[in-house]
C-alpha cells in the first residue's frame, strides 16, 4: 500500500480543514434547581490543519476528548467556541440550512458498526439514505449508485436487501464506509473505525480505507488509541491529553523522537513485536489518574503526572513551541530554546 | 491489496418481492398470532354479519319468556325483560369493538406523538412530561363526568344521540389513557437518540422530521404495539364502567360492558349471564394481544427469518 506522500501532489495548497481554538464544554447541572455549576472541558482550545489528501492521526487515552473533537468538527455538537473551516467554508457557526447543504463534503465513519446502522433498515436503504437526502435520483440511478458503492467497499450486491444483523462486524463496518462515501465527500472523520473489530479484520478495513483514499483523494481525520495502526495509516499525528493537543508532528518524527513527556510515555507503552527488544523495553509508567476534565489542574494539564515536572508547569499554561516542519509541542521544557508561535502551521507544505 | 475486492458477478435481488411478504411469512410462523387472528376475525364477523342472520332484535321485549336458560330459540338465554341475549351480545360487540379500537388508536397516536416529541426535542421535554404527569394525577372519573356534562348535548345535536355518545366516549377514553404510552415511548426515544445511527443520520443532514419517521418510530414500534394491544382491553372496560355510571350509552343500548353490569344483579340466580360478555371481552383482548405479539415479532428484522 503506497501512502500518500506529503508534498507530492501540490506544493502550496491551502489546508482542507482548518480548526482554530476549538472549545467544546458540556455544562454540569446539579442541585435542586439544576443550576449550571460548571463545565466538562472535553475539548479546551485546540488548533490544527489538515491538508487535502492527508491523514491526520489523533491519538490519546480514553476520555481525553478525541471523539468529541471528531464530532465537533462535523458540527454534530454545537461548539462552545472556536472556528472550523472545511474546504473554505466556515461551519462552526452557520445556521441549520446552510450547514445542511455543506454536509455532503464531510462525513463520518463510526466506532461501533453494530450501533451505527439502523437495525430496521436494509443495506440498500442505509447506503441510500444520504442519496435520498441530498440528490434527486431516479430509482434506477439510485440503485446503480448503491451497487457501485457496494462494489467499492467489497460488499456483494446480493446483500442489498439484507439487514445489518445478518452481517459480521467487518462487513457492517464496510456498510458504514459505503454510507460515508455515498455523497463523494472530501473529508471523512474516522472515529476509531477499527477499535470494535477483530484484529484479523482490522487490517482489511484499514487497507480498504487507504485504498479508497488513494482512489478518491480523501482526507481523513483518523481517531484511534491504537498507536501501531496510526503509525501505519497516518501522515501526521496529533497527541491529545485532557482536551488539549500536547504534540503534533509528522509520523516519522513523532515515532522516532517524541518530545513531549506524555508522548514519550505513550510511545514507550507500545509493545515491541520482537521479543528481544521487548525484553529490554523500559516503559515509562505514569503515576496517578487523568484529572477530571470538569476540574483540570492549574498550569499544564499534564503537570500532575509528568515525570519531568517543574515549578513553572504548575503555575503557567505552556505555550505552543514550533520546531519547524509542522512540529509543535506544548511543553515548558522547550521554552528556552524556542519562541511561541501564535498560528499553528500544517506541515512542511505550508512553509 | 490494491486491487478491487473480487465482486461476485452482479446478480442482485430483483425478485420484486416486497418486505411485507417477509412480514407475512414470519407472522404465519407465530402459532399464537395466527390463532388470535382467527379468533378476532371470527368475533368481528359474528358481530357484524351475525345480526343480519339472526332474526331476533336486541331490543325486542318478550316479557313472557324472561329469564329462561339456554335453549334452541335462545342459545344464550334471555334476560329479565325477555330480550334475547345472543342478539344483544352481537349488537353490543359492534359497539364495544368499535369503541375499543378507536379509543386505542386515539390514545396510542397521542401517546406516541407526545412521547416521541418529548424524547426527541429536549426543549419540549419539561413541558410535555409535566403535562403527562398532570394528566396522570387527574382523577379520571370526575373528569369524564365533567366532559360528558359539557359536551354530550352539543355532540348529540350535531351527530345524533348514538354517534354523539360514541364520539364523546371514544375521545374521552382516548385523551385520558395516553400517558403510559407517552412515558414508555419517551424513555425509549431518549435511549435511541444516543445511538450512533441517529448521529450518523445527523451527519448526513437528515432533518428532524424524517429522522423521527425513518429512524426513531420504527425502533419504538415494540412498546407502542404492546401498549396498543393492552389499550384495547382498557378501553372496553372503561367504556363499560362509564355505561354503568350512566355516563355512556343509554341504558337500553347494549354494549358488552353494559351487559356485564346488568348481569351482576342476577349473579346469584343466573351466573351464566355474566359469563357470555366476560368471555367475549376476554377473548377479544387475548386475541388482540396475540396478534400484537406476532406483529411485533414479524416487524422486527432481527427476529424475522429465524
Amino acid at each position: 500500500m503506497a501512502d500518500v506522500q506529503p508534498g507530492t501532489e501540490a506544493k502550496a495548497q491551502a489546508p482542507l480543514v482548518k480548526v482554530r481554538d476549538l472549545k467544546m464544554y458540556f455544562p454540569i447541572h446539579s442541585g435542586l434547581f439544576r443550576t449550571h455549576t460548571g463545565n466538562i472541558k472535553a475539548v479546551d482550545g485546540i488548533s490544527f490543519d489538515i491538508m487535502p489528501g492527508e491523514t491526520l492521526g489523533l491519538v490519546g487515552e480514553s476520555g481525553c476528548g478525541k471523539s468529541t473533537v471528531g464530532r465537533a468538527i462535523l458540527r454534530l455538537y454545537d461548539l462552545t467556541g472556536g472556528t472550523v473551516e472545511i474546504n473554505g467554508f466556515e461551519i462552526a457557526h452557520v445556521d441549520r440550512d446552510s450547514l445542511r447543504s455543506k454536509r455532503p463534503m464531510m462525513q463520518m465513519i463510526f466506532q461501533d458498526p453494530q450501533a451505527s446502522l439502523n437495525p430496521r433498515m436494509t443495506v440498500a436503504s442505509i447506503i441510500g439514505e444520504p442519496l435520498d437526502e441530498h440528490m434527486k435520483l431516479t430509482a434506477n440511478e439510485r440503485l446503480a449508485r448503491i451497487y457501485e458503492l457496494m462494489d467499492w467497499v467489497g460488499l456483494n450486491r446480493e446483500f442489498a436487501k439484507r439487514y445489518p444483523h445478518e452481517f459480521s462486524g467487518g462487513q457492517r463496518q464496510r456498510i458504514g464506509i459505503a454510507r460515508a462515501l455515498a455523497l463523494n465527500p472530501k473529508f471523512i472523520v474516522c472515529d476509531e473505525p477499527i477499535a470494535a473489530l477483530d484484529v484479523s479484520i482490522q487490517a482489511q478495513v484499514v487497507n480498504l480505507l487507504e485504498e479508497l483514499q488513494n482512489r478518491l483523494n480523501l482526507t481523513y481525520l483518523f481517531i484511534s488509541h491504537d498507536l501501531s495502526m496510526v503509525r501505519h495509516i497516518a501522515d501526521r499525528v496529533a497527541v491529545m491529553y485532557l482536551g488539549r493537543i500536547v504534540e503534533i508532528a509528522s509520523r516519522e518524527k513523532l515515532f522516532a523522537e517524541p518530545l513531549h513527556p506524555y508522548t514519550q510515555a505513550l510511545l514507550s507503552a507500545v509493545p515491541e513485536p520482537d521479543p528481544e527488544s521487548e525484553r529490554n523495553r523500559r516503559p515509562i509508567v505514569l503515576q496517578g489518574d487523568v484529572p477530571s476534565p470538569a476540574n483540570p489542574p492549574k498550569g499544564c494539564n499534564f503537570s500532575t503526572r509528568c515525570p519531568k515536572v517543574m515549578d513553572v508547569c504548575r503555575q503557567i499554561e505552556p505555550g505552543v513551541y514550533d520546531f519547524g516542519e509542522g512540529r509543535q509541542v506544548a511543553c515548558h521544557l522547550y521554552s528556552e530554546s524556542m519562541t511561541t508561535t501564535a498560528e499553528p502551521t500544517a506541515g512542511e507544505r505550508t512553509n | 491489496m490494491t486491487d478491487v475486492p473480487a465482486v461476485v458477478p452482479a446478480k442482485p435481488d430483483t425478485s420484486g418481492r416486497s418486505q411485507w411478504w417477509d412480514v407475512w411469512d414470519q407472522f404465519k410462523t407465530h402459532k399464537g398470532a395466527l390463532f388470535g387472528a382467527a379468533v378476532f376475525l371470527f368475533i368481528v364477523l359474528a358481530v357484524t354479519i351475525g345480526p343480519l342472520l339472526w332474526p331476533l332484535e336486541p331490543t325486542y321485549i318478550d316479557i313472557r319468556s324472561r329469564n329462561i336458560g339456554p335453549s334452541m330459540a335462545h342459545p344464550f338465554g334471555t334476560d329479565q325483560l325477555g330480550r334475547d341475549i345472543l342478539a344483544r351480545m352481537m349488537a353490543g360487540g359492534q359497539v364495544s369493538i368499535a369503541v375499543g379500537l378507536t379509543a386505542m388508536l386515539i390514545s396510542v397516536v397521542l401517546g406516541a406523538f407526545i412521547g416521541v416529541v418529548a424524547g426527541f426535542f429536549r426543549r419540549l421535554d419539561g413541558f410535555l412530561m409535566g403535562l403527562t404527569n398532570l394528566f396522570l394525577a387527574l382523577p379520571l372519573l370526575p373528569l369524564l363526568l365533567v366532559m360528558v356534562m359539557l359536551f354530550r348535548e352539543t355532540l348529540a345535536r350535531s351527530f345524533g344521540p348514538e354517534m354523539g355518545t360514541f364520539i364523546l366516549i371514544v375521545s374521552a377514553i382516548g385523551i385520558t389513557s395516553w400517558m403510559q404510552t407517552a412515558r414508555i415511548v419517551r424513555g425509549e426515544v431518549l435511549a435511541l437518540k444516543e445511538r450512533e445511527f441517529v448521529l450518523a443520520a445527523r451527519s448526513i443532514g437528515t432533518p428532524s422530521r424524517r429522522m423521527i419517521i425513518r429512524h426513531i418510530l420504527p425502533n419504538v414500534l415494540s412498546p407502542i404495539m404492546v401498549s396498543a394491544t393492552l389499550g384495547i382491553a382498557t378501553a372496553i372496560i372503561t367504556e363499560s364502567a362509564l355505561s354503568f355510571l350512566g355516563l355512556g350509552f343509554p341504558p337500553d343500548f347494549p354494549t358488552w360492558g353494559r351487559l356485564l353490569f346488568d348481569a351482576i344483579d342476577y349473579l346469584q340466580q343466573y351466573p351464566e349471564r355474566v359469563f357470555w360478555p366476560g368471555l367475549a371481552i376476554s377473548l377479544t383482548v387475548l386475541s388482540v394481544n396475540y396478534i400484537g405479539d406476532g406483529l411485533r415479532d414479524a416487524l422486527d428484522p432481527r427476529i424475522r427469518g429465524r
